[in-house]
């Protein structure tokens, strides 16, 4: 194509123009057609480096088509001549890194949150990441299918100091929230179960007591539970009273003459409490006005019978708080909060953790989807080669990317007390909403073995019923935002 | 009481698949996940074991490379070191850098900080060299205990029991000694989250080779790195004959 024969201003007749021109055309065809060809076969690294030939055949044309002058085209063809050694050196260095963009989208980590992470929190991430895998993955499968709690673990994580992580003193660890987050991630990885339990009892159980209680309660119980050495459980939810804990009927009676509370009523769907050492329960006092109080394991009259036929949170131990005028001691009062901002702001703790665990499921799912369809051939390709298996792949890194960088920077306000309790009915009702749907989408992309233990993801599905319901749900929270939203309640159907 | 020195190695994670640089100069790095060679992370669980028996002092860790080595050395104060010493090696010389280099840097700390033992791992995973323990010892003239998969101290003196090829050999050694830690020695503990949160704390000192008098210059020259060969189909054969036929069409009898 090269015309270095004719010299640069030579006048041509019109007709050998129009030749030219059309000759020009076919042939700019014929070699953008070869770049795109080329393009459905080469891997994403070595499609940016087609990109420059390409970009030099465009600017070709369009000098073509800008400029119709007997100089261009020679220009034009000078350039298109080059352009297609060129483009023939490309797809030959396409091996070589020498044109590639600097930076690789990573789908692990589509947003590069590791590097928003201090070192700090990367080394503590890394550290329960591998306890995880190489302790709670092993049992979980058993646990679920036979319904098991293992105890152990909670003296495990003990141990590992990442029960109450954000408490400062009393044993615990006083890490960032945003490191609360990354512990909750990468236990619901592995099980939804296991991470209730750690949530129940750092953000139900120590939290309160360190929030509400005094000195002495704080001594007697927090060195223990954090080494995992006593369990505890939260009583809130009532058989009548779910979404409106207000409602409550449980009711805490004081004796004066004995100093003592006597607390009747009876509480369901409590994680932990039938293996639980003590109990937060919350009551409604003789003045109306909602309170805790730590009931022990012995106390006569409190009794902990456990829900059979579960078909969630199977590796997790749950049951009811039934009590039958127990006699609690006055020095088991949680003094420094009444009425419902005590239960809620615990909750608000939990619900915390939950926004980044469910994440960790959904990221779980989204991998073992991915490896199983780029593993699994039929019709000759593997799964992952169909368009409809990677619309749901990508639509899962999507949600998953961007929900984990909500949850950075929700973790960040809260570590710097600008935290409002919406932003985190937000991130739970996201999280949990977006991480059910990833489970079922992955459910089906796995076909027939989807529906099999053996393969984790059914086991998601079915605990992430329970999450996106417990500690609010989907709906509760769509209304707390409502009302931030328009000034108007919608919980009651009155004023 | 003592002090003792562990060194740590960074190298790629073993769980990652290595891959060949396009020019062969050697394997792919940038990017690549690099955690603690996994020999020294029981190399660091023996000594900070050894340290909560009592029976020896401070633990300090030590790595040689460029900056990123101090999450390594961060990593070992979590597990429980006292402190680290980061020897800034960089460019062609951490390249270059072998089991030499690092015997020579290491002789001359444990002279620095009158160390009374060195326990390192038996090798590392990158370059399964198996040479740096007991390179360090020649240099320093100071027993060694390598293979280890059990050390007890028993006053001036270390009993190691080694893994040898006929079995288990159990010497008695005095110190200061050189270790190196093998697989059955113990198994490693995850960091805490209250040890991670107290190793920000703690001190890693930084130096060169030169201050302590090393030359870094490599007697090795790497010319070529390659793939292991592609491993080529069997070939099915009817009878003995045939086989015999085969072997001896292609040299092999």
């Amino acid at each position: 194509m090269h015309r270095e024969d004719i010299s640069p201003c030579k006048s041509w007749t019109s007709t050998e123009y129009i030749i030219g021109v059309t000759v020009l055309t076919f042939v700019l065809l014929y070699l953008v057609n070869l770049e795109r060809t080329t393009e459905a076969w080469v891997t994403d690294l070595q499609h940016c480096k087609l990109q420059l030939p390409i970009m030099a055949l465009r600017s070709a044309v369009c000098r073509l088509l800008v400029n119709p002058q007997r100089c261009a085209i020679i220009s034009a063809s000078r350039s298109q001549g080059s352009a297609a050694p060129a483009q023939k050196d490309a797809e030959k260095a396409s091996e070589k890194k020498a044109k590639a963009p600097k930076v690789q989208f990573n789908w692990r980590d589509g947003l590069e949150l590791e590097g928003q992470l201090t070192e700090e929190e990367i080394m503590i991430r890394d550290s329960f990441r591998d306890y995880c895998q190489d302790k709670l993955m092993p049992r979980i499968l058993m646990a679920n299918r036979n319904e098991v709690f293992h105890r152990d673990i909670v003296s495990e994580m003990g141990e590992l100091g990442v029960l109450g992580p954000t408490i400062k003193g009393y044993g615990c660890a006083g890490t960032s929230y945003v490191a609360y987050g990354l512990i909750a991630r990468e236990v619901e990885r592995v099980d939804s179960g296991y991470r209730s339990v750690m949530s129940v009892q750092s953000s139900l159980v120590m939290h309160p007591i360190y929030a509400y209680g005094t000195e002495e309660q704080k001594e007697k119980w927090l060195p223990r539970l954090a080494r995992g050495e006593i369990l505890g459980c939260f009583g809130l939810t009532e058989p009548n009273h779910g979404s409106d804990p207000g409602g409550m009927e449980t009711r805490a009676k004081f004796n004066p003459s004995s100093h003592t509370f006597t607390l009747t009523g009876s509480k369901t769907w409590i994680t932990n409490s039938p293996v639980a050492d003590i109990a937060v329960v919350w009551a409604k006092c003789d003045d109306g006005k909602v309170r805790g109080f730590i009931l022990e394991r012995g106390m006569k009259g409190f009794t902990t019978p456990k829900i059979e036929g579960k078909f969630s949170l199977r590796a997790s131990a749950t049951g009811m708080i039934i009590m039958d005028e127990v006699e609690v001691p006055e020095e088991n009062l949680l003094p420094k909060v009444s009425g419902l901002g005590g239960p809620f702001g615990c909750l608000n703790n939990a619900r915390y953790g939950i926004a980044w665990g469910s994440l960790g499921a959904a990221e779980f799912c989204f991998h073992a989807a991915r490896q199983y369809t780029l593993d699994r051939i039929q019709f000759g390709v593997p799964l992952a080669r169909n368009q409809l298996m990677q619309k749901k792949m990508a639509d899962m890194l999507t949600e998953i990317t961007i929900g984990l960088q909500a949850c950075l920077q929700l973790g960040r306000l809260i570590d710097a007390k600008k935290a409002a309790p919406e932003m985190i009915s937000m991130l739970k009702r996201n999280s949990c909403g977006k991480s059910l749907d990833i489970a079922r989408q992955a459910r089906d992309m796995l076909g027939g073995n989807g529906i099999s233990d053996e393969y984790h993801i059914i086991r998601h599905v079915m605990n992430l019923e329970a999450v996106n319901t417990y500690e609010g749900t989907h709906d509760i929270h769509a209304l707390i935002l409502g009302r931030a939203i328009t000034g108007l309640q919608s919980f009651t159907v009155n004023n | 009481m003592s002090r003792v020195l562990v060194g740590v190695k960074r190298v790629i994670d073993y769980a990652v698949k290595i891959r060949v640089k396009p020019d062969h100069s050697g394997v792919v790095t940038d990017g690549v996940k690099h955690s603690m060679n996994p020999f020294c992370e029981i190399a660091v669980e023996e000594a900070v074991k050894l340290k909560e028996k009592k029976l020896i002092k401070e633990v300090v860790a030590v790595s040689c490379g460029p900056t990123q080595v101090t999450e390594t050395i961060r990593t070992a104060l979590a597990m429980g070191c006292d402190r680290g010493i980061h020897v800034e090696v960089s460019g062609k010389d951490y390249e270059a850098m072998g089991p030499l280099q690092i015997s020579k840097i290491f002789a001359a700390l444990a002279k620095k900080e009158e160390a009374s033992l060195i326990i390192l791992g038996k090798q590392a995973i990158d370059d399964d060299c198996n040479q740096t323990g007991q390179m360090t010892a020649a240099l320093l003239d100071w027993p060694q205990g390598t293979f280890a998969s059990e050390v007890t101290i028993d006053g001036e003196k270390v009993k190691v029991v080694r893994e040898i090829d006929g079995g288990l050999e159990t010497i008695k050694i005095s110190m200061p000694a050189v270790l190196t830690a093998d697989l059955r020695l113990n198994t490693p503990r995850y960091a805490t989250l209250p040890n991670i949160m107290k190793a920000k704390k703690k001190k890693i000192a930084n130096m060169k080779p030169a201050d302590l008098g090393v030359d870094m210059v490599s007697r090795v020259e790497v010319l070529r790195v390659d793939e292991p060969p592609t491993r080529l189909a069997g070939v099915k054969v009817e009878t003995v004959d045939d086989l015999v036929a085969k072997l001896r069409a292609n040299g092999t009898i």
